[in-house]
């Protein structure tokens, strides 16, 4: 920090700033530059190509006013909700039971965290089979005897979303243990020292001592999941194409058919910046709770 | 991610939680034993359906080994399984993908590095602030800046093209590269950078001789992150590369889900474990550092 104090201050150095120079391009342009131009189209009636035409809110009153995107909205607050609650419950109980010195640690973790190495495509693919009625688990089932067993839920309307909320689950959850117990390891040990004196149950030290301890590393979790999910679109491509029907549509996959094959810009467009205030919506409390309580903690120092 | 950095001998001397629980232990490896299972089940499926033929496939249940064991749908799957445009397998994907992923790869740690390098120890007077631009790219979801990106592309005569999806890549993983790079420069010693100024040293030179050598940890983290994360996209191979970059999550997807008439089950998932391969095998063979690598990033960023 000192060496920025007026007196010391350095000469123009050229080559810095030439090496600045993507970094504000990368900053100015692709994220700033096109964030602008997302909003600007949205209020015109921009069909296959951009155009100037000002139409004000009819995009967005539009949007508002469509079943497909109420529906993909619907999905991916089921999806988020379901998912981000799931995957953190497994994760964090993952994460407890490995957190119990045992053995081969390092291969239970290898195990929950290979699917995380693999891409949506290939999640959604897998899944899709393992579902598949004729093929999957339904099939196997009910070749062990159970001919009655029924999981069909892929090719059911009202079910294929939890479908994509399991692969989902299947593919991040190992991310999660790994984090929550990265913060597990990181709870002082008197802590639970002191917590079996007083003869509190493991199962209550955890959730009413160590859970709020490691509140950083949840809120980390929550965080990465909000933004993760809210994006979600290859594995519902890969696994289910939006389908049946459009029962597995969710914005993302909303805005992209209505920049390609519905050549409808300026409705992409407006359901962009949705999205993008909801993601905002979203993080903007978030981001004030934490650097309140990084304040707190430095005042409390 | 250290196990043993708490000095915990003494304790484990006197702690009673161990004392004697042996049916508590058995439940928690039981536990963790049957969640392994359940996750490892599709990496399961994959394999012993990639080895069955379609006759077994159709007779046998999907958790059943393969009774005659065959290459038979690798080799399809590596050299003639069609995409509805051409019979070629995943192989040209396969090439591809390393032929977008060798260069993407290298350009984004490169520019991630001088950045980080930058801001953090020669402090430009309006770094911060191209910083906190560049961290929009961590939350804005993609769809919002792909078609403002599409045209500056097209504008560029780069769209379609590998240089083009480099930059695309780069500019993508600018955000986490840079805030790798910048909170590992941040954490090093000042008086290295002092000294290597008050010994003449400029803006390169310190750059190459004495910065770079000594991130070798997050050379290796960002190498995994950025390996994995482009082998993985399929959203910017989608639109970027066009039917003559299409990487390997794009044909895969294309050859599973375009095929018309009965699906070679045992060829795709053949076709999705050669996909998996690249980020398998990085994951595997990296142990501890993949961990450490998406720890870092994730909660960091």
């Amino acid at each position: 920090m000192t060496t920025s104090s007026p007196a010391r201050r350095r000469p123009f150095n050229a080559w810095l700033h030439l090496a600045m120079l993507p970094m504000l391009i990368t900053a100015i342009v692709a994220y700033l530059g096109a964030t602008v131009w997302t909003f600007a189209l949205s209020f015109t009636g921009s069909r296959m190509f951009p155009n100037s035409e000002f139409v004000g809110l009819l995009q967005y009153r539009r949007l508002f006013s469509s079943d497909r995107w109420s529906l993909a909205v619907e999905n991916l607050a089921f999806y988020c909700v379901g998912s981000i609650v799931l995957s953190t419950l497994v994760g964090f109980l993952l994460a407890v039971f490995m957190d119990q010195k045992i053995r081969s640690e390092s291969l239970f973790r290898s195990i929950f965290l290979y699917p995380f190495a693999l891409s949506f495509v290939v999640t959604g693919l897998v899944w899709q089979w393992m579902f598949n009625p004729q093929m999957g688990i339904q099939a196997a089932v009910r070749g062990w005897g159970f001919e009655s067993f029924t999981l069909d839920w892929i090719v059911t309307q009202e079910y294929v979303m939890l479908w994509v909320i399991i692969a989902a689950l299947w593919q991040g959850s190992g991310l999660i243990m790994a984090l929550i117990l990265a913060g597990l390891r990181g709870v002082d040990e008197e802590i639970w020292k002191a917590a079996r004196l007083d003869g509190i149950p493991v199962w209550r030290t955890y959730l009413s001592i160590v859970l709020p301890m490691i509140g950083g590393t949840v809120g980390t979790v929550l965080t990465l999941q909000i933004i993760g999910s809210i994006k979600v679109y290859d594995i519902v491509v890969a696994m289910t194409r939006g389908g049946p029907g459009l029962a597995s549509d969710v914005p993302a996959k909303f805005i992209m058919d209505n920049i390609g094959a519905r050549a409808n810009l300026g409705q992409a467009a407006a359901a962009s910046v949705v999205l993008l205030l909801t993601v905002i919506a979203l993080l903007v409390p978030y981001y004030y709770f934490t650097k309140q309580q990084k304040s707190k903690r430095e005042r409390a120092k | 991610m250290n196990t043993v950095t708490h000095p915990r001998p003494a304790a484990a001397a006197i702690r009673p939680r161990r004392r004697g629980q042996s049916p508590a232990r058995f439940l928690i490896y039981l536990f963790l034993i049957f969640a392994a299972l359940l996750y490892l089940l599709p990496l399961w499926v994959m394999v012993v359906t990639s080895l069955k033929t379609m006759d077994e496939v159709r007779a046998s249940s999907i958790f059943a080994m393969p009774l005659a064991p065959t290459l038979q749908p690798w080799i399809e799957a590596w050299s003639s399984a069609c995409t509805g445009l051409e019979c070629r397998g995943v192989s040209v994907g396969f090439w591809r993908s390393v032929q977008i992923v060798v260069p993407s790869v290298l350009v984004s740690i490169l520019i991630g590095a001088v950045n980080g390098y930058a801001l953090s120890l020669w402090k430009p007077r309006y770094g911060n602030w191209i910083f906190g631009l560049l961290m929009i790219g961590v939350f804005v979801p993609a769809q919002v800046l792909l078609y403002p990106i599409v045209m500056f592309l097209s504008r560029l005569e780069l769209f379609g093209t590998l240089t083009g999806l480099v930059v695309v890549h780069t500019v993508f993983g600018m955000p986490i590269m840079t805030l790798l790079f910048r909170n590992y420069y941040t954490s090093l010693p000042e008086e290295l950078f002092k000294a290597a100024r008050i010994d003449g040293g400029g803006f390169w030179r310190i750059f190459w001789s004495v910065m770079l050598p000594m991130s070798k940890p997050m050379l290796i983290v960002a190498t995994i992150m950025q390996v994995t994360g482009i082998w993985n996209d399929y959203l910017m191979g989608l639109i970027f590369g066009g039917p003559e970059l299409a990487p390997m999550t794009v044909q895969l997807n294309n050859i599973v889900n375009s095929t018309f008439g009965e699906r070679a089950y045992n060829v795709n998932m053949a076709a999705t474990l050669l996909t998996s391969a690249v980020p398998l095998l990085v994951y595997l063979l990296s142990g501890r550092w993949f961990v450490r690598g998406i720890a870092a990033g994730a909660v960091k960023g």
